[in-house]
C-alpha cells in the first residue's frame, strides 16, 4: 500500500467467488445457510423427479408393442399412441380420406396465422376467410351446395353496409354499385320467399360427402373453436353496443340475453340444444347435431365476448364519440371507424383470455356425443385392447392443447405491444 | 365487420342438414335414405367403440350391421350416431336416429312412458362380484363376512344389501363415490370384493389391474344378482320396422343354434334339413313375410356372423375381456338366449 502514490488505486478484479456462474450462485442460492439447505433439497427433488419421469417416458418406454398387455409392467405405452394417433386426430373420419382433414386443418392454421398478421385487416380478411372456409368445408364435406338465396343475400348485406357505411366517403360510381347490389339482393330474396324464383343451387362436389357424425378430432376441436368465436365476436359487439342504446327494447334484449346465457353452464345449453330444441320441432324434422353445438358455443361465447368488449367502450372518453359526431359520421361509421378500434385495443388480454377458454370448453361436446380431440382421446382408451394407459393418453392430449393454447397466448402478447406502439414511452 | 358475420351466418345456416318430415314408415325412409341410422353410445368396450381406423366395432353395433344387411343385403350401409345417455332416448323419439342400440336397460317405464319397443335382449346383464383368485371363494355364497367395495347412492348398493340379507350373511360396505377410486380400493387390498354390472367387472379386469399383478389373477364370481336385460329399442309406432331389428337378432340366434357360421354358411345352402332351408331362404317364404329379401339371414350370418361369433369375438374369450357365456349361452347349452322358431 505505502508503494502507491495518494490517490491511485489499481483496479482489482473482484474476489472469484463473486463472478461468473459461482458468484451468481454464491448470491442467489446460497445466500444464507437456510437458502442453501432449501437449494440442495430442491435440487434434489427436482433430479428425482425428471430422473423417474425421463425412466417412465423415454427409458423404460414401450414404442412398438402391438398390443396393450404387452406394454403392461413397463414405463410409459407410446405404442398406444402410434397405433391410435389417427383415430385421436380424426375421429371416425373415413380411414383412407384422412388427408382430407388433415388438409382441412392445415388451411385453418394458415387462415388464422394469415389473420394473425395486422397488415391484413382489411378487405384481405374477408377474401383470407371466404377462401380459407371454403377449402376448409369442402374438404371436410366432400360437397357443398351453395343456394341461390345465399348468393342474394351476400349480395344485399354486401349493398347495405357499403350504402351505409361509404356514404360521404365513396364517389357516386361506387355508391352507385352499391345499391344496385342491394337493390338485386333485396328483389331477388323477395322474389325467392314468393316462389317465383326457382330454387337452385351450385353444387361443388369433387370429393364423396361424409357428415358430420363421422367428424371427430382435431378438425372438430377447431372449428367448434374457431367458427364459434369467429361468429361469437362480431355477434359479442353487436350485443355489447345494443347493451349501450338508448332504445329500450333493444337494450333491454341485449342484456336479457347476456344475463341469461351468462347465467347459466355451457353444458345446460348444449343440452338444451341436443335434447330439448328436437322436441319442439316437428317430427321428423332434424337438425345436424354439429350444427346445434356449434350455435350454442356461438351464443355462449358471444354473451362473454360481449361484455368483454362493452368494458373496452366504457374506457373511451366520451370525447371520442362527441368528436365523430362532429365529424358529421353516421353511426355506423362512428362505430366502425372510431369507437371499435380504439375499445378493441384495450381489451386485446381478456379477449384472448375468452378465446383460450373456449377452445377449451369446446371439449363439453361430450355431453352430446360430438367427438371433439379430448373425447377421441379418451376413446381410445375404451378399446380393451390397449385399455388401462390413461396417462400416456392425457399427457398427449394435454401436450396438443398447450401447443393451441401458448401459441394462442403468445400472439395476444405480440398483438398488445404492436398496437400499443402509438402510446408506449 | 357485420356484413361478414351475417354472410357468414346463412353460408352456415346453409349447411345445416334438414331432413324434411316423411310421412310413411321408418322402414321407407330408412330404403329411401339407402340407410340405416343406429344411435350407438359413446364408448363402451366390447360393445360400442371406435376401433383405431375409426370404424365402430362391438356387440351392439352388432346388431346395428345385421339389421343393415337384412334390409339392405349389405352390412356397410348403417351410420352410426354416437349418443350421450341424457340425450338418447330424444334422439330416437325426434327421428334422429332410427335405432338405438345403446346398452339401454329394457324397463316398464321405458318400454311404455318413453314410447319406446325393446326388441329382443341382447346381452343379459347384471350385478356381479369380482375377487382375486387367492382369496379361494367360488361362489357368492361363501362372501360371509367380505368388505366389499361399491359405489353409493345407486340401485347396485341396494341389490348388494338385499342380497347380502337374502342370504343371511353378512358384509362390510366400502363405499366411494369415484369408480377410479372404488377400483384403486379393491385392487390395493382394501375390500375383498368388488360389486358392480358384470360387463363392467370385465372391462375392469382386463383394464384396471395394476402391474405387476395380471387380469387372470382375478374371477367375476358366476352369481348375478340383479337383471339388466340390454336390448335394442325403436320407436313406436312402426311394427313391420320393430320386428325386422327383432327378427335380425333371433336369426343370429338362430344361426348359432342350428351351427350356421360365417364360415359355413355358404355350404350350409347345400343343407338337407328343412328348418336350417328355412332359415336361410332355400325355402322361401321367411323373407316375404319379415318384407325383407329371401336370403336376409344368410346376409346376416355371411356378412355379421351368428349370435355366438359375434359373442366371441367382441366380447367373449377371442376378445381382451374374455366374457364367460353364463346368462348368454344358448337355453340348450343353460343359458337365456332363446329365439322363437323361424317358421
Amino acid at each position: 500500500m505505502a508503494d502507491l502514490p495518494a490517490g491511485e488505486r489499481p483496479q482489482l478484479a473482484p474476489p472469484i467467488d463473486d463472478t461468473g456462474v459461482l458468484g451468481w450462485m454464491r448470491r442467489n442460492l446460497f445466500s444464507s445457510w437456510g437458502n442453501g439447505i432449501t437449494t440442495v433439497v430442491l435440487i434434489v427433488a427436482m433430479v428425482w423427479i425428471l430422473s423417474s419421469f425421463l425412466d417412465w417416458a423415454v427409458f423404460t418406454a414401450n414404442f412398438t408393442a402391438s398390443v396393450g398387455s404387452e406394454c403392461r409392467g413397463q414405463g410409459a405405452c407410446w405404442a398406444l399412441i402410434r397405433e391410435k394417433y389417427r383415430y385421436i386426430f380424426f375421429g371416425s373420419f373415413p380411414y383412407e380420406q384422412h388427408w382430407r382433414p388433415l388438409f382441412a386443418v392445415i388451411a385453418m392454421l394458415a387462415m388464422l396465422v394469415m389473420s394473425a398478421d395486422r397488415r391484413m385487416w382489411n378487405w384481405r380478411l374477408l377474401v383470407i376467410w371466404g377462401v380459407g372456409s371454403f377449402v376448409t368445408f369442402l374438404l371436410m364435406f366432400g360437397q357443398i351446395h351453395i343456394p341461390l338465396s345465399l348468393f342474394l343475400f351476400v349480395a344485399l348485406v354486401i349493398g347495405g353496409s357499403g350504402m351505409s357505411l361509404r356514404k360521404g366517403i365513396a364517389d357516386t360510381g361506387e355508391m352507385t354499385a352499391y345499391r344496385v347490389l342491394a337493390t338485386i339482393g333485396a328483389v331477388g330474396l323477395a322474389l325467392r320467399i314468393a316462389g317465383v324464383l326457382p330454387t337452385w343451387s351450385l353444387a361443388i362436389a369433387p370429393l364423396s360427402y361424409v357428415e358430420t357424425s363421422l367428424w371427430g378430432g382435431i378438425p372438430v376441436t377447431m372449428i367448434l373453436a374457431t367458427y364459434g368465436l369467429a361468429f361469437a365476436f362480431p355477434y359479442g359487439i353487436l350485443l355489447a353496443l345494443g347493451r349501450r342504446s338508448n332504445l329500450p327494447l333493444i337494450k333491454g334484449l341485449c342484456v336479457g340475453f347476456i344475463e341469461l346465457i351468462r347465467g347459466v353452464p355451457l353444458i345446460s345449453l348444449l343440452i338444451m340444444a341436443s335434447v330439448m330444441l328436437p322436441l319442439f320441432l316437428p317430427s321428423g324434422t332434424t337438425i345436424d347435431k354439429f350444427l346445434r353445438a356449434q350455435v350454442a358455443v356461438i351464443l355462449f361465447a358471444g354473451a362473454y365476448i360481449a361484455e368483454v368488449i362493452r368494458g373496452g367502450l366504457q374506457s373511451l372518453p366520451k370525447g371520442q364519440f362527441e368528436a365523430a359526431d362532429a365529424m358529421g359520421l353516421n353511426y355506423p361509421q362512428k362505430t366502425l371507424l372510431i369507437i371499435l378500434p380504439q375499445a378493441i385495443r384495450v381489451v386485446i388480454p381478456p379477449l384472448i383470455n375468452t378465446f383460450i377458454g373456449f377452445f377449451k370448453d369446446t371439449s363439453l361436446v361430450l355431453i352430446i356425443g360430438i367427438f371433439d380431440f379430448l373425447n377421441t382421446a379418451n376413446q381410445a382408451l375404451v378399446d380393451p385392447n390397449w385399455a388401462g394407459f390413461p396417462g400416456e393418453v392425457y399427457l398427449f392430449a394435454a401436450f396438443v392443447y398447450f401447443i393451441f393454447c401458448f401459441s394462442m397466448s403468445r400472439y395476444s402478447k405480440y398483438l398488445e405491444v404492436e398496437l400499443n406502439k402509438g402510446t408506449r414511452r | 365487420m357485420r356484413n361478414i358475420t351475417i354472410a357468414a351466418a346463412v353460408g352456415f345456416a346453409a349447411i345445416a342438414a334438414t331432413s324434411a318430415a316423411t310421412a310413411g314408415t321408418v322402414l321407407d325412409a330408412v330404403k329411401a335414405r339407402g340407410a340405416l341410422i343406429c344411435g350407438v353410445g359413446t364408448g363402451t368396450a366390447g360393445f360400442m367403440l371406435a376401433d383405431s381406423q375409426g370404424k365402430w366395432v362391438g356387440l351392439d353395433v352388432d346388431v346395428c350391421r345385421a339389421v343393415a344387411s337384412a334390409i339392405f343385403g349389405d352390412a356397410e350401409k348403417v351410420k352410426f350416431v354416437p349418443l350421450s345417455s341424457q340425450q338418447r332416448f330424444t334422439a330416437l323419439q325426434s327421428g334422429e336416429v332410427d335405432m338405438l342400440s345403446n346398452n339401454t336397460t329394457d324397463t316398464l317405464t321405458r318400454d311404455t312412458a318413453l314410447g319406446l319397443d325393446f326388441t329382443a335382449v341382447t346381452y343379459y346383464d347384471g350385478q356381479g362380484f369380482l375377487v382375486n383368485k387367492k382369496l379361494g371363494v367360488k361362489s357368492a355364497k361363501e362372501l360371509n363376512g367380505a368388505t366389499v367395495c361399491v359405489a353409493p347412492g345407486t340401485t347396485t348398493e341396494l341389490n348388494l344389501a338385499d342380497y347380502f340379507r337374502a342370504n343371511k350373511m353378512t358384509f362390510k360396505p366400502v363405499v366411494i363415490e369415484k369408480v377410479d377410486e372404488v377400483r384403486a380400493a379393491f385392487f390395493s387390498g382394501r375390500c375383498d370384493v368388488y360389486t358392480n354390472d358384470s360387463s363392467s367387472l370385465y372391462a375392469t379386469r382386463t383394464a384396471n389391474v395394476p402391474p405387476p399383478a395380471k387380469p387372470e389373477d382375478f374371477i367375476v364370481l358366476p352369481e348375478i344378482i340383479s337383471k339388466e336385460p340390454l336390448a335394442p329399442a325403436v320407436r313406436h309406432g312402426d311394427n313391420q320396422f320393430a320386428d325386422i331389428v327383432r327378427w335380425s337378432q333371433y336369426a343370429m340366434i338362430e344361426a348359432e343354434e342350428y351351427g350356421i357360421t360365417s364360415k359355413n354358411v355358404d355350404e350350409m345352402m347345400k343343407s338337407d334339413n328343412p328348418t336350417i332351408k328355412r332359415i336361410l331362404g332355400v325355402t322361401p317364404g321367411m323373407g316375404k313375410a319379415l318384407g325383407v329379401d329371401e336370403k336376409w339371414v344368410y346376409n346376416i350370418v355371411k356378412q355379421v356372423g351368428n349370435y355366438g361369433e359375434s359373442f366371441d369375438r367382441n366380447v367373449g374369450m377371442g376378445s381382451p375381456l374374455k366374457i364367460e357365456r353364463g346368462l348368454n349361452n344358448l337355453w340348450t347349452k343353460g343359458g337365456l338366449q332363446y329365439a322363437p322358431p323361424i317358421r
